[in-house]
C-alpha cells in the first residue's frame, strides 16, 4: 500500500515514539521539517524536552508535562540563540516580547543550529513565497560548507568520538615487541633451556641421597665412581644454565632497551604532531616526566622485572611437572599454599595499582613545581617569592610522602605474609612427607628432593609477588604513555586529503566562531583576503585578534563556519603542507637553543650560508649579528639569552623570511621594543611583506600605514572594516583607538620635553 | 539606598536604569568570585561590555532587586554540583561519568585528569568534554562510593 498523502510524514531519523505522539498531534499534510530534544529545562534541571518544527508551526513538550504547546509560524517570529558558560539558551520571540526559551548544553548545540536554519528556511518561505536559495538545502550548519552529494552530515564537523582505552595496556606494549619478534623468540628459548638446566641439581640430590649416603649409614661402602658422575653432572648442569642464563639476559636486555626507545621516540614524535589545544591542558613537567622517566621504567620492567617473572612462571610449571612425576601425592600438598598465595597477591593487587597511578601523578606535580619555577625564575626572584616556591616544593614533596607512606602500609604486610605462607608450606610438607615415609611409600631421598625443589620454589614465589607492585607501577606508567599514543589531535589530518599546488595566497573566513573551552571568543565572523593583500588587524586587547591568527594557521580548529585558502577547507589540508606556507612572527619570539644560524635555518634547515645572510640582511639583523662575538655561530640561549627583545625578532623575522612564505602573520611584532628599534624591525617587515597576503597586527595603529585594509575587532567580532582615511572619517571605533593613541603619545612628547 | 533601578522587559532582558537617568537595556550579572565568595562582588556589564554598576555585597541591593539579579545570575552560570558518582566507564581517560546533580543525572566526557581542578580543601571543578563545569563542594562529604570512584583520578 502506498503512503496516504494525507497524514503527517516524518523524516526517517525521528524516533518511532515521537512518531505516534505527533502522529496524534499534527494535522494531516503537515509534515516534521526539523526536531531536536533540548536536555535542559527552563531552571537548568537536566530533563528532556522536545521541540518540533512543521509546516505550520512550532511544537514543544516539556519533560512531565503531557501537553505540547504550540506556536503557528508567522512573519514576525523569531528564532534566536545565544550561549554562556556552556549553557545555551534558544528563544522564540515576536515583536511584542519573548514567547518561550529553552535551554541546553553546548552537546546540542549542532541540532540546534539545524532547527534554526530549518526556520529560517520556512519562515523566508512564508514570506516570499519562493524557497531560499538552493544552496542552503545541503549546506553544514555548523561550518556553512556544501554537503557532499548523498550525505546528510558533513564530513569535516563530525569526527569520530573519543573512546576509552581498555585497561589491558601493558599487552598494547606489543605494538612494539613485534619488531622483534625474532629475537624474543630466542630469548624466550634460551630461557626455557637454562630454567630446566637449573632444575637438574635438585633432581639429583635423589639418587645421591637414595643410592649413596643412605646406603653408606647403612653401613655400605661409597661408590666413588658413581659420585664422581653425579657431581660432575651436578657442574654441567650448573654450567649449562650459567651459560644460556647469560645469553637470553644479554638478548632480552637489549631487545627491551630498543622496544623502550621506540616507545619514547613514538610517543615525542606523537606529541609534536597534537594541537595547541593539548599543551595549554598540560603542563611541561608532568610531560616531560611521561617521555623521560616512565619509558625507562618501561624498559627496566621488561628487562628485569619481566623476565624474572617469566622464569619463575616457567621455573613453578617445571617444578610442577617433576614433582608430580615423582610422587603425586607429596606434589598436591607441596603445591596446596600456591592458590592461597595466588589470592592474596589479587588482593593486595587493586590497591597497590590505584596506590602507584597516585604515586604517578604527585610525582608530576613535583616535577611541575620545578618546571613553573626553573623558567620563570627571574619573577620569583624579582618579587621575593623564593620561600613560597620553596613551600609549594615542600607540599608537594610532602604530599607525595603521605600517599607512599599510605601504600607502604599495605606493601609492607605482604611481604613478610608471603614468607609466613612460605614457612607453614615447608611445614605441611615436612609432615606429610615425614608421614609418608614412615609408611614406606616415598624414600628419604625423594622427601629431600621435595625439599629443594620446594625450597627455591618458594623463594621464587616471594619474589614472584614482587612483580605484583612492578607491573603495577609499570602498567601505570604504561597507562599515561599510552594516554599521549591514544590521544587524538584536535586539529586532525584530513581522512581524504586535498593538496595545495600553488597558493596564490586567497584567504576567506565564513561565518567563523571559535571557542576556547565554553567560552566563545570568535563569533560569526566572515571576511575575504584578496591574494597579496595586507590587512591590518586592530581591536582593544583582548578582542580575539591573536585568537584569529591561531585559527587562521590552524594551531586550534573553527568550532563554527569555516576558512579556506584558494577556496580549500584548511581542515582539508594535510596541516604540515598547509603550515610551509606561513611565516609567523609573533611578538615573544623564541629561540631554541643553538646557534644564530640554526636559528635563522629552523624552517628551511638545508639552506645554504648565503641564503642565511641574505635573509638575516633583509630582516636587518645582519650587522648586529655581526657584533657579536662569533657572528653566526654564536650560542644563543634557551630562550634567546644574550640577545635584546629587538634582536631577537629580527632573527625571528629572518626565519621568516627565509621560508618565503605565501601567507604572511605578524602578531605585535613589534609591540616589545622601543620606537626606534621599530623603525629597524618595521624596515625588515617592509621587505617581509612585499607580494604576500599579510595580516598584521599591531598595537601602535601607525605600524600599519601600509595595509591595503584595516580590520577593526571588538569583542570577537569584525566591526569595521576599511583604509585609514575611511575609517577615521567615519570616526567610529577606529576614530577613537586612533584618538587615544594620538593623545598619549603626546603626553609622552610633552613628559620627554619636561625631563 | 541604591541610586539605580533594575527591571525586566517583556524580551526577558534586564534593564537598568543608572543614576544619570540612562537607561540600559541587556544587562547582564557578573560575578567577580564565583568561587572564592560567590556572593560578594557582583558586577552590572552592559551589552557592550562595559561595567555600569559595581554590587559590593547581594545582600545590600533591596529584595526585588537581589531577586532579578538572582535570576540573572542563576540561568548565567550552570555550575550543577554532582551529589554522587553513579558510575564511571573506565578509569583511564576520556571515560564517561554518570553522575547526579542537584539539577538532575546526567552523563559526561571526562577527557583528562587534568580537568579536575582542585580549588582549596577537598573542593573540586570538573570540567567535561563540552566546557561545562561540575563543582564537588567537598570530596570527603560524598558517599563512599563516589569517594572511591573519585579517588582514582585524584
Ligand atoms: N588558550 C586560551 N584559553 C582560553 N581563553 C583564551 C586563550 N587564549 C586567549 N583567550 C581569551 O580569548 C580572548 C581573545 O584573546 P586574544 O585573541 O589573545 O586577544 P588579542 O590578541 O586581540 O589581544 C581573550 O579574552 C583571552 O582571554
Ligand atoms: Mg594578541
Amino acid at each position: 500500500m502506498s503512503a496516504r498523502p494525507d497524514l503527517p510524514r516524518f523524516p526517517d531519523s525521528l524516533p518511532a515514539e515521537w512518531c505516534r505522539e505527533l502522529d496524534a498531534e499534527l494535522s494531516s499534510g503537515s509534515n516534521v521539517l526539523a526536531w531536536l530534544e533540548v536536555d535542559l529545562d527552563e531552571s537548568l534541571g537536566f530533563a528532556r524536552t522536545r521541540i518540533v518544527l512543521c509546516d505550520g508551526e512550532l511544537l514543544s513538550r516539556r519533560a512531565g508535562t503531557m501537553q505540547w504547546q504550540r506556536w503557528p509560524l508567522h512573519a514576525e517570529l523569531q528564532l534566536g540563540h545565544f550561549d554562556h558558560a556552556g549553557v545555551g539558551t534558544l528563544e522564540l520571540s515576536d515583536r511584542q516580547g519573548r514567547l518561550s526559551v529553552w535551554r541546553y548544553t553546548l552537546e546540542q548545540n549542532l541540532a540546534v543550529l539545524r532547527l534554526i536554519k530549518a526556520f529560517e528556511s520556512r519562515q523566508q518561505l512564508l514570506a516570499t513565497g519562493a524557497a531560499p536559495a538552493v544552496e542552503s538545502g545541503d549546506i553544514c550548519p555548523k561550518c556553512k560548507a556544501p554537503l557532499p552529494p548523498d550525505e546528510t552530515e558533513c564530513p569535516i564537523c563530525t569526527r569520530v568520538e573519543q573512546t576509552p582505552p581498555s585497561t589491558w595496556t601493558l599487552l598494547r606494549l606489543w605494538r612494539f615487541g613485534k619488531p622483534y619478534q625474532g629475537q624474543l623468540l630466542a630469548g624466550f628459548l634460551l630461557m626455557l633451556g637454562s630454567t630446566a638446566a637449573t632444575l637438574v641439581p635438585p633432581y639429583l640430590t635423589m639418587p645421591l641421597m637414595d643410592d649413596i649416603l643412605i646406603p653408606f649409614q647403612n653401613g655400605q661402602q661409597i661408590d666413588a665412581g658413581l659420585v664422581g658422575i653425579y657431581l660432575a653432572a651436578l657442574l654441567g648442569a650448573a654450567l649449562l644454565s650459567w651459560a644460556l642464563g647469560w645469553a637470553k639476559t644479554y638478548i632480552l636486555a637489549l631487545v627491551s632497551e630498543r622496544i623502550a626507545a621506540d616507545l619514547r621516540t613514538a610517543t615525542f614524535e606523537h606529541l609534536l604532531q597534537l594541537s595547541l589545544e593539548y599543551f595549554g591542558g598540560k603542563r611541561t613537567g608532568d610531560l616531560m616526566a611521561r617521555i623521560g622517566s616512565e619509558t625507562d621504567r618501561l624498559s627496566v620492567f621488561l628487562s628485569l622485572h619481566l623476565l624474572d617473572f617469566i622464569t619463575d612462571v616457567l621455573m613453578i610449571v617445571l617444578t610442577a611437572i617433576i614433582l608430580f612425576s615423582i610422587n603425586p601425592w607429596l606434589a598436591l600438598v607441596t603445591l596446596l599454599p600456591l592458590p592461597l598465595i595466588a589470592w592474596l597477591i589479587h588482593l593486595v593487587r587493586d590497591r597497590l595499582r590505584t596506590g602507584f597511578e597516585k604515586i604517578d601523578r604527585v610525582w608530576g606535580e613535583v616535577t611541575n613545581v620545578l618546571a613553573d619555577t626553573i623558567p620563570g625564575i627571574r619573577v620569583v626572584k624579582a618579587f621575593a617569592q623564593e620561600s613560597r616556591e620553596a613551600r609549594r616544593f615542600r607540599d608537594a614533596n610532602h604530599h607525595n610522602l603521605v600517599i607512599n607512606d599510605r601504600l607502604n602500609k599495605t606493601w609492607s604486610l605482604f611481604t613478610p605474609t608471603v614468607s609466613l605462607l612460605t614457612e607453614i608450606g615447608l611445614l605441611v610438607v615436612w609432615a606429610f612427607g615425614i608421614w609418608l615415609v614412615s609408611k614406606s611409600q616415598i624414600t628419604v631421598g625423594v622427601l629431600t628432593a621435595f625439599l629443594a625443589y620446594i625450597g627455591r620454589f618458594y623463594t621464587r614465589l616471594d619474589s614472584m609477588s614482587r612483580i605484583v607492585s612492578v607491573t603495577q607501577k609499570a602498567a601505570a606508567g604504561a597507562k599515561r604513555i599510552f594516554d599521549i599514543l591514544d590521544h587524538v589531535s584536535t586539529v586532525p589530518e584530513p581522512v581524504r586529503p586535498v593538496h595545495l599546488a600553488n597558493v596564490t595566497g586567497a584567504m576567506e573566513l565564513r561565518e567563523v566562531g571559535f571557542r576556547y573551552g565554553s567560552r566563545s571568543v570568535i563569533r560569526d565572523l566572515s571576511l575575504q583576503i584578496r591574494p597579496g593583500e595586507m590587512i591590518g588587524l586592530v581591536g582593544h586587547s583582548g578582542s580575539g585578534k591573536s585568537t584569529l591568527v591561531n585559527l587562521i594557521c590552524r594551531f586550534y580548529d573553527v568550532t563554527d563556519g569555516s576558512i579556506r585558502i584558494d577556496g580549500i577547507d584548511l581542515r582539508s589540508i594535510p596541516v604540515a603542507e598547509f603550515r610551509r606556507h606561513i611565516g609567523l612572527v609573533l611578538q615573544e619570539p623564541f629561540l631554541f637553543f643553538g646557534s644564530v644560524a640554526e636559528n635563522i635555518a629552523y624552517g628551511k634547515p638545508d639552506a645554504t650560508r648565503d641564503e642565511i645572510v641574505a635573509a638575516a640582511r633583509a630582516a636587518h639583523a645582519h650587522e648586529f649579528i655581526l657584533r657579536l662575538p662569533q657572528g653566526y655561530d654564536s650560542l644563543v640561549g634557551e630562550r634567546g639569552q644574550g640577545l635584546s627583545g629587538g634582536e631577537r625578532q629580527r632573527v625571528s623575522i629572518a626565519r621568516a623570511l627565509l621560508i618565503d612564505p605565501r601567507l604572511l602573520i605578524l602578531d605585535e611584532a613589534t609591540s616589545s621594543v622601543d620606537t626606534e628599534t621599530e623603525k629597524e624591525i618595521q624596515r625588515a617587515l617592509d621587505n617581509l611583506v612585499a607580494g604576500r597576503t599579510t595580516i598584521a597586527i599591531a598595537h601602535r595603529l601607525s605600524t600599519l600605514r601600509k595595509a591595503d585594509r584595516l580590520v577593526v575587532m571588538d569583542r570577537g567580532r569584525i566591526v569595521e572594516i576599511g583604509s585609514h582615511d575611511e575609517l577615521m572619517a567615519s570616526e567610529g571605533h577606529y576614530y577613537r583607538l586612533y584618538q587615544a593613541q594620538q593623545r598619549h603619545a603626546e603626553e609622552l612628547l610633552l613628559e620627554g620635553a619636561a625631563a | 539606598m541604591s541610586d539605580f533601578e533594575l527591571s525586566r522587559n517583556s524580551f526577558g532582558r534586564l534593564v537598568l536604569k543608572a543614576a544619570d537617568g540612562r537607561v540600559h537595556e541587556g544587562v547582564v550579572a557578573v560575578r567577580a568570585f564565583p568561587i572564592a565568595a560567590p556572593d560578594e562582588g557582583i558586577s552590572l556589564v552592559g551589552s557592550e561590555g562595559h561595567e555600569l554598576v559595581w554590587i559590593a555585597r547581594l545582600d545590600d541591593l533591596p529584595d526585588d532587586m537581589r531577586r532579578l539579579v538572582g535570576e540573572e545570575l542563576a540561568q548565567r552560570e550552570f555550575v550543577p554540583v554532582i551529589e554522587r558518582l553513579v558510575a564511571v566507564s573506565t578509569f583511564a581517560t576520556p571515560s564517561y561519568w554518570r553522575v547526579t546533580t542537584d539539577h538532575g543525572e546526567t552523563e559526561f566526557i571526562l577527557r583528562g585528569e587534568e580537568d579536575i581542578r582542585r580549588i582549596g580543601h577537598g573542593k573540586l571543578l570538573i570540567g567535561d568534554s563540552h566546557g561545562m563545569q561540575y563543582l564537588v563542594p567537598d570530596l570527603y562529604a560524598l558517599d563512599g562510593h563516589s569517594r572511591k570512584l573519585l579517588d582514582r583520578f585524584l
